[in-house]
């Protein structure tokens, strides 16, 4: 959660870190090592390699940093290295499967509600569990590579329609277009997951 | 299919087809007041949609509050060797 962070991007001295401040640097990887290892471990469903994606970004930036112009944000530059590198490894670890450019339609059939089950107003303390985190977690790994980041970046991130497209190199409609379509289907997976965990629940009570 | 209000929404379907689309900006505080009043008078007619769009928002509220995950400790200390600065680690 944002709020957890302590430093903000505006702590950060962009003259010292252009000019190679280890401290400043410091600061930036303080800031930023958390979101940028969930946007990599969410792209990559593997700790490890989330993990080097992470360090080869921190690399990366710290040699490219001269090539900062400060048209984007600092952190938006960052979240595009660190996506670029986890993509790389994506595309090693999966050459056939892998295609970010796919057009993404989104009147297609497999974005049609098909779960009912009312779990909007359920409190959280009863179904907060880590087996239900977990199973958040599976549900974004099913989702296209396409999607995922687009809802990483815009709903957990919280980066807005604007950044995301600039991490990503997509328009701000294929933005909101995707990210219309990722929350649509973890809706779908979520539903079905807390209607099994009430019925279970229902069971128990009898 | 009639939902649980006993709605027929087979009638309606095409109208929620044509507002799924639309959920987004709206639960993102983002639709036109227009589109805002139609979504809200089909929910109040329709369950199956008006659960979509509840369900819908708490998904996102859900990951926002619970979808990151933090860099392990100690993948945090290889971290900072890798990029020589071990001596800012701070470990609390």
């Amino acid at each position: 959660m944002t709020d957890d962070y302590v430093l903000s991007e505006d702590d950060i001295d962009l003259d010292a870190l252009r000019a190679g401040d280890r401290a400043a640097f410091a600061q930036v990887v303080d800031l930023y090592a958390d979101r940028l290892y969930n946007v990599a471990l969410k792209l990559l469903g593997d700790p490890m390699e989330a993990e080097d994606a992470v360090q080869e970004a921190f690399i990366s930036a710290y040699k490219a940093i001269d090539s900062f112009e400060g048209r984007s944000s600092l952190g938006t530059w960052l979240y595009r290295i660190a996506y670029n590198a986890a993509l790389m490894r994506l595309r090693k670890k999966r050459p056939d499967t892998v295609s970010i450019d796919k057009p993404v339609r989104l009147d297609d059939g497999d974005t049609l509600p098909r779960q009912f089950y009312d779990w909007c107003c359920l409190p959280e303390r009863d179904f907060m569990t880590e087996e239900a985190l977990v199973h958040m977690e599976e549900a974004i790994g099913m989702l296209s590579d396409t999607l995922r980041p687009v809802f990483v970046l815009r709903d957990i991130e919280g980066l807005s329609t604007a950044e995301t497209g600039d991490v990503l190199d997509i328009s701000s409609a294929a933005v909101k277009s995707r990210l219309h379509r990722a929350r649509l289907f973890l809706r779908e997976h979520l539903s079905e997951y807390f209607s099994g965990w009430a019925r279970e629940r229902e069971k128990e009570e009898d | 299919m009639a939902d649980h209000s006993g709605h027929d929404h087979s009638k309606d379907k095409a109208r929620c087809r044509a507002l799924l689309g639309q959920l987004s900006l709206y639960v993102d505080g983002e639709a036109e007041k227009a589109l805002c009043d139609e979504i809200e008078r089909h929910i109040a007619e329709c369950e199956d949609c008006r659960i979509v769009v509840d369900t819908l928002a708490r998904t996102i509220k859900l990951y926002r509050d619970h979808g990151h995950v933090r860099l392990p400790g100690d993948a945090r200390r290889r971290l900072y060797t890798a990029l020589d600065i071990s001596d800012y680690l701070d470990e609390d």
